[in-house]
């Protein structure tokens, strides 16, 4: 297919879906008063109502399958006893662990920390810009920039990789910076950190620009400055914005799979849960235990989603 | 309701979001390439294809793992069969080819017919799905007819025979410069004994480069290339029987005669006077590893099977007097002939219509082999078909690959880890071989835990 019949067929169906919200929009104006509203909410709500049929029912095949055997079949918890008894699975837990410990406190602490440095500074629009550029960029994208940052090439030979080149320039030995465990699931993260900081500062450094100035002008008065206005006044101040990034960054953490597969392809010990469950999946042809996979990363992103919404639910 | 402008802003917003998130998915697909190349009629001799019989109107389509630019030369190679019958054949390649069959199939949207590059992906379509078709008595008469029994036993299942084989490669080769060993005045091995000897002179002669180069890099598929070294080798020191009965799980992966395999296979690929730094196996990819017996001159040699000419950077020439050519991986036993690693790909269908029928006889038949090979005109292609003419191939590399294949003397096995199922072969297999290079795991640790992963 080439290009031209490519976007031809984009716009054709970027055509047909504004064709139907704008019918939709207009069947919905026809009904007037008490009724037509009814009916015109309902218009509304129907997609959202079909995506969680959608969803649900998907759903719970897949936590049905996750408790099927691959092999004989049988119901019982032998795909779950495999996740949590099998070495490498283990190790998938703990780097999860890792990633979802790591990543949203060094992502929101440099975030928070580069917004309160950047605050009315002449320059604050460029840096902004700076940090959240690397938010553009696709997970795929970042993970194959920073395997050439990370690229290794035995020493004596030209190294293409940015920081092996420092190195050798030094005069030190390369690094092979991606195959030693654990410090490889480390630069990993960094990579992940790298995307997401930008993400916290620009939500952090909104919250911290939201706080009123007689506030901070009656914290003045009372003798409050430097660390103690960061801790007493912006951080409280804040905190919901806070909850809100770490929260955000945590799920999306969870999931982290396209940084680790184009990187290592779980292979040194850096594989993660979203990995293993594609493996099972597509490669080994076990879809129970994939489901089981997928269940448990569903099981830890509830508790972050209800932390969520009840944050949310006091805040408003 | 609130003010109307309000609303209307707030409406193309969303809409604005909606359009955008579709404007990616229809992005996303573009992964996939799908061409049609249509009939014809006439001007082709067509005698050969009168037993097919009129398909006019008919479409057979084909799902591939055969992605730019080498798909040209299979959609060229069809035209005869589409001029002679006016079927017309629906190619389409992707990437994602092995992710993505098993969950067409299962979800109903099967293709016509499909290139599995691993029997093992057969058997486990054929056994979980049941919606592989059985070959045609036309198919199954060509491949007894134009095939060895080896290669119509890597397309059957449980004793019924599903697949026609279609392309072949070698992986039994060593990568050299003919050059370089001219100038040193070295000699290509005919024994394992003399390859090793050669191996020694070069770490003798030459205290800069190593006699080896070794990648087992090769994304998220790392670890692939030290399989077949096991593979090469288990078929050399074991023996093509019990090579046989360890990719069939009949003795256990860790069987003793794996165990001196592997240390075998070490002896080379974990000595680090032979490839030097013996952990970056893991990290350089096979691509890269055997560039520098062109570029910079710091490894000689570099096992890796046929398709690894079109590696190679531009102007390079491939050929017995040019800058690369290879070797023949030396038998250990001279007196036990000729074994030979290779792979290939299986034509499964999953329709029984009559023109997929055909099609699929036409794929098994020398006729198509033929117009494949001249089709191919960069190179790169072979089939293990007795009638494919070698003459007809246009690149050395190729002529030598199918010369090894016809060979009556070549003991041919397919790539085991092919024949594994999925969590082995594509699994705890290429993991582990990973391990051992990377983390310098141990020979019987790692067939162990393979072995512990064969349930």
């Amino acid at each position: 297919m080439d290009t031209a019949t490519k976007f031809t067929q984009m716009f054709f169906a970027l055509g047909v879906f504004a064709l139907v919200f704008v019918g939709t929009l207009l069947l919905a104006s026809l009904f007037k008063g008490r009724t037509g509203e009814k009916i015109q909410a309902g218009a509304f709500v129907l997609p959202s109502l079909i995506l969680l049929l959608g969803l649900l029912i998907p759903g719970l095949m897949t936590i049905w399958r996750s408790f099927e055997n691959d092999s004989t079949g049988a119901l019982g918890f032998s795909n779950y006893g495999d996740i949590f008894t099998r070495p490498e699975n283990l190790l998938a837990l703990r780097n999860t662990a890792l990633w979802v410990i790591l990543v949203p406190l060094l992502a929101t602490a440099i975030g928070l920390l580069y917004a309160i440095l950047i605050d009315r500074s002449p320059i604050e629009a460029l840096a902004k810009a700076l940090v959240f550029l690397p938010m553009a960029i696709s997970m795929v994208g970042a993970g194959i920039i920073w395997k050439f940052v990370y690229e290794y090439r035995t020493a004596g030979r030209t190294q293409i990789g940015l920081l092996n080149a420092i190195l050798d320039g030094m005069g030190k030995d390369p690094k092979n910076f991606l195959l030693d465990a654990p410090s490889n699931t480390i630069f990993l993260i960094i990579v992940m950190v790298w995307i997401q900081a930008g993400f916290a500062m620009t939500v952090l450094s909104a919250a911290i620009k939201a706080i009123p100035d007689d506030i901070i002008e009656a914290a003045k008065l009372d003798g409050v400055e430097g660390l103690k206005m960061f801790r007493f006044i912006t951080l409280p101040s804040i905190r919901s914005a806070l909850v809100v990034v770490l929260t955000t960054i945590g799920i999306g953490t969870l999931k982290v799979f396209d940084i680790v597969r184009t990187m290592t392809g779980g292979n040194f010990e850096t594989s993660v849960i979203a990995n293993e469950f594609y493996d099972a999946i597509f490669r080994y042809n076990r879809d129970g235990l994939g489901a089981a996979f997928a269940v448990l990363l569903f099981v830890l992103v509830v508790p972050i989603v209800v932390y969520n919404i009840v944050q949310m639910r006091k805040d408003a | 309701m609130a003010s109307p402008r309000k609303n209307r802003r707030s409406v193309i917003a969303l809409s604005g979001v909606a359009v955008l998130s579709l404007g990616l998915a229809a992005c996303s697909s573009g992964s996939s390439t799908t061409a049609t190349t249509s009939a014809a009629g006439g001007g082709a001799d067509c005698a050969a294809y009168k037993a097919y019989g009129d398909l006019k109107g008919k479409t057979v389509t084909v799902y591939t793992s055969i992605v730019a630019p080498e798909d040209a030369s299979h959609k060229e190679s069809y035209k005869p069969f589409e001029q002679c019958t006016g079927a017309t054949i629906k190619y389409e390649g992707s990437k994602e080819f092995e992710a993505q069959l098993p969950v067409r199939v299962k979800g109903g949207n099967a293709p016509d017919i499909a290139y599995i590059p691993q029997p093992g992906l057969l058997n486990t379509l054929v056994s979980t799905t049941g919606k592989v078709v059985k070959a045609p008595q036309l198919v199954s008469d060509n491949v007894d007819k134009y095939f060895g029994k080896d290669w119509k036993a890597y397309g059957t299942v449980g004793g019924t025979f599903y697949a026609a084989p279609l392309g072949a490669n070698v992986k039994s080769f060593v990568w050299y410069s003919p050059k370089t060993f001219k100038a040193k005045g070295y000699t290509v091995p005919k024994t394992w004994d003399e390859m090793m000897t050669l191996t020694d002179k070069i770490v003798a002669d030459d205290s800069k480069a190593k006699p080896w180069c070794v990648g087992f890099g090769s994304g998220d598929a790392t670890g692939w290339p030290g399989t077949d070294w096991l593979e090469d080798v288990m078929l050399r020191t074991a023996g093509p029987e019990k090579y046989d009965a360890w990719v069939a799980h009949k003795i256990p992966f860790n069987d003793p005669s794996v165990v001196s395999a592997l240390a075998k296979v070490g002896t080379i690929v974990k000595n680090p006077k032979y490839v030097g730094d013996v952990k970056a196996i893991a990290t350089t990819t096979f691509q890269d590893a055997g560039l520098p017996i062109v570029t910079d001159g710091s490894c000689y040699m570099h096992r890796q099977a046929s398709f690894y000419a079109a590696n190679w950077p531009k102007g390079t020439k491939v050929a017995e007097d040019g800058d690369v050519w290879a070797f023949y991986l030396p038998a250990t036993d001279p007196a036990a002939g000729k074994p030979v690693l290779g792979g290939g790909e299986f034509v499964a269908a999953f329709a029984d219509r009559p023109e997929v029928a055909a099609f699929q006889a036409f794929l098994a038949s020398p006729e198509w082999a033929n117009a494949k090979a001249k089709a191919t005109t960069g190179g790169g292609w072979v089939s293990a078909n007795k009638e494919l003419k070698i003459d007809n191939l246009t690149s050395p590399m190729d002529k030598l690959s199918a010369g090894i294949l016809q060979d009556p003397k070549a003991v041919f096995r397919f790539d085991g880890s092919d024949l594994m199922p999925g969590a082995v072969g594509a699994g705890s297999f290429w993991k582990e071989m990973t391990n051992w290079v990377a983390s310098d795991k141990s020979d019987a640790d790692v067939l162990n835990a393979i072995e512990a992963s064969w349930k």
